[in-house]
C-alpha cells in the first residue's frame, strides 16, 4: 500500500516482480541495481537459498528524488517463483501498489506462465483483490533464447486484459526499464 | 480504480512521533522504529545512524509476515509479539492495530521485561492514535498542500529522466 506521509514529505510505493521461477525476476533487478546511480538506489536484499534460487524475495528501493518537496521512493520486490514458495509469494504480494508480470518466452515454459499468472490470479484473490483492478503489466523475458513462443502467442496465452507489455532480455537489460517506468507511471497516474 | 494508499499528516503525524519519542525514553532502548506490514518506515527515535532503516524496515516486515504464517499453521491467528535476541543488541516486536508494528531496538542498558511493559503500554495509546488516522483517511489534503495530480506529473517527468 502506497504511503503519502505528507508531514515527514515521503512517498513510498511497491511493486512486485511476479513470475514462473528462473523466468528473470532477479535478473531484472540485478540490472537495475546495476545500472542506477548511488544516489538513486538503496542496499539490495536478497534472501536466497544456497543455489542462488529465491528463498523468500529480493529487495531493492529506488529512490527518485525529490519530487515538489517529497522524497520519492519504489520499491521493488520479487516474489520466488518455484511453486512450493507460495506462503512466501502470497507475503510479499500483499501491500503491492504494482506488479510486473515476468513471463519466460521460451516455449517448453508455456504451462508455467500460465499456472503462475493463476496462481497470481488466487493469490491475489486472498486479499479480496482481482488482478483485472491492480496495475500490472507483462514483460515477455528471455527474447533471445531459441525455441520462443511468438508474442502473438504469449498474447493470446497470457495478456486476457490487454494490459500493456514489454519484449525483454533481462540479461542485457533489455526492456528493463522500460516495464519499471511503464508500471511505476500506471500506480503514479491512479494515486 | 485507485489504489489504496495510507495519508498520514502532520497532526497525526506528531502524535505518533511523540509517543514513540516517549517510548524511548521510558524503555531505555537504543531505537524504536514504527513501520507498517508492506515495509514502510513510518518513524523512527533513537540512535539509528548506524541502521540501514529501509533495509531494517522490509526485514521487520517480512519477518512480521513469516512468523505470522507460522503462527497460522498451528491454529493462532497470528504472534502479537516477537523477540529476537542477539549477543548485545535485541529486537522487540509488537504488532499494533492496521497492520503496524512497533520494533525496538534495545541492549545491556534496559531489560526484555521493562522493554515489554513499555512497549504494552505505548502500543494501547497508539493503536487509538492509528484508528483515527486510518479512520480519516478521505479527509481533504490541506490546500497548502501541492495537488496530487501535479505530484503524479512531476514523479511522470522524473521517471522519464531517470529511465530515458
Amino acid at each position: 500500500m502506497a504511503l503519502i506521509n505528507y508531514a515527514t514529505r515521503e512517498i513510498n510505493v511497491k511493486i512486485v516482480y511476479y513470475g514462473p521461477g528462473l523466468g528473470g525476476k532477479t535478473t531484472n533487478l540485478r540490472w537495475i541495481y546495476g545500472k542506477l546511480d548511488q544516489n538513486t538506489k538503496g542496499k539490495m536484499i536478497t534472501l536466497a537459498t544456497e543455489m542462488d534460487r529465491t528463498l523468500f524475495f529480493d529487495f531493492l528501493p529506488v529512490d527518485l528524488g525529490k519530487v515538489r518537496g517529497f522524497q520519492t521512493r519504489f520499491h521493488l520486490y520479487t516474489v520466488p517463483g518455484q511453486v512450493f514458495y507460495n506462503a512466501s509469494r502470497r507475503i510479499i504480494l500483499r501491500g503491492a501498489d504494482g506488479i510486473i508480470f515476468v513471463a519466460d518466452s521460451q516455449r517448453e515454459r508455456r504451462e508455467d506462465n500460465i499456472d503462475s499468472l493463476e496462481n497470481l490470479r488466487d493469490n491475489l484473490a486472498t486479499f479480496n483483490l482481482r488482478l483485472s483492478d491492480t496495475p500490472y503489466v507483462m514483460q515477455y523475458n528471455k527474447r533471445d533464447l531459441p525455441n520462443l513462443m511468438t508474442v502473438a502467442e504469449m498474447e493470446g496465452l497470457l495478456n486476457t486484459e490487454r494490459v500493456l507489455y514489454f519484449e525483454s532480455v533481462a540479461t542485457q537489460g533489455i526492456g528493463v526499464f522500460d516495464t519499471l517506468k511503464e508500471i511505476a507511471k500506471t500506480v503514479i497516474r491512479k494515486f | 480504480m485507485l489504489i489504496d494508499r495510507i495519508k498520514l499528516f502532520e497532526s497525526g503525524f506528531q502524535a505518533i512521533k511523540e509517543n514513540i519519542e516517549k517510548l524511548l525514553q521510558q524503555s531505555d532502548a537504543k531505537a524504536v522504529l514504527l513501520v507498517d506490514r508492506d515495509g514502510n518506515l513510518i518513524t523512527n527515535a533513537g540512535e539509528t545512524e548506524r541502521v540501514d532503516l529501509e533495509s531494517f524496515a522490509t526485514l521487520a516486515a517480512a519477518d512480521f509476515a513469516a512468523t505470522s504464517q507460522l503462527a497460522e499453521l498451528i491454529g493462532e491467528q497470528q504472534f502479537h509479539t516477537l523477540y529476537h535476541q542477539g549477543e548485545r543488541d535485541h529486537l522487540y516486536f509488537q504488532a499494533l492495530v492496521r497492520n503496524i508494528i512497533i520494533a525496538v531496538i534495545f541492549d545491556q542498558r534496559t531489560t526484555l521485561g521493562l522493554v515489554r511493559v513499555r512497549v504494552k503500554h505505548a502500543a494501547e495509546t497508539l493503536s487509538k492514535i492509528l484508528e483515527d488516522i486510518f479512520g480519516s483517511q478521505e479527509q481533504a489534503v490541506p490546500e497548502e498542500e501541492p495537488r496530487i495530480e501535479d505530484i503524479s506529473k512531476d514523479i511522470e517527468d522524473e521517471l522519464d529522466r531517470l529511465f530515458g
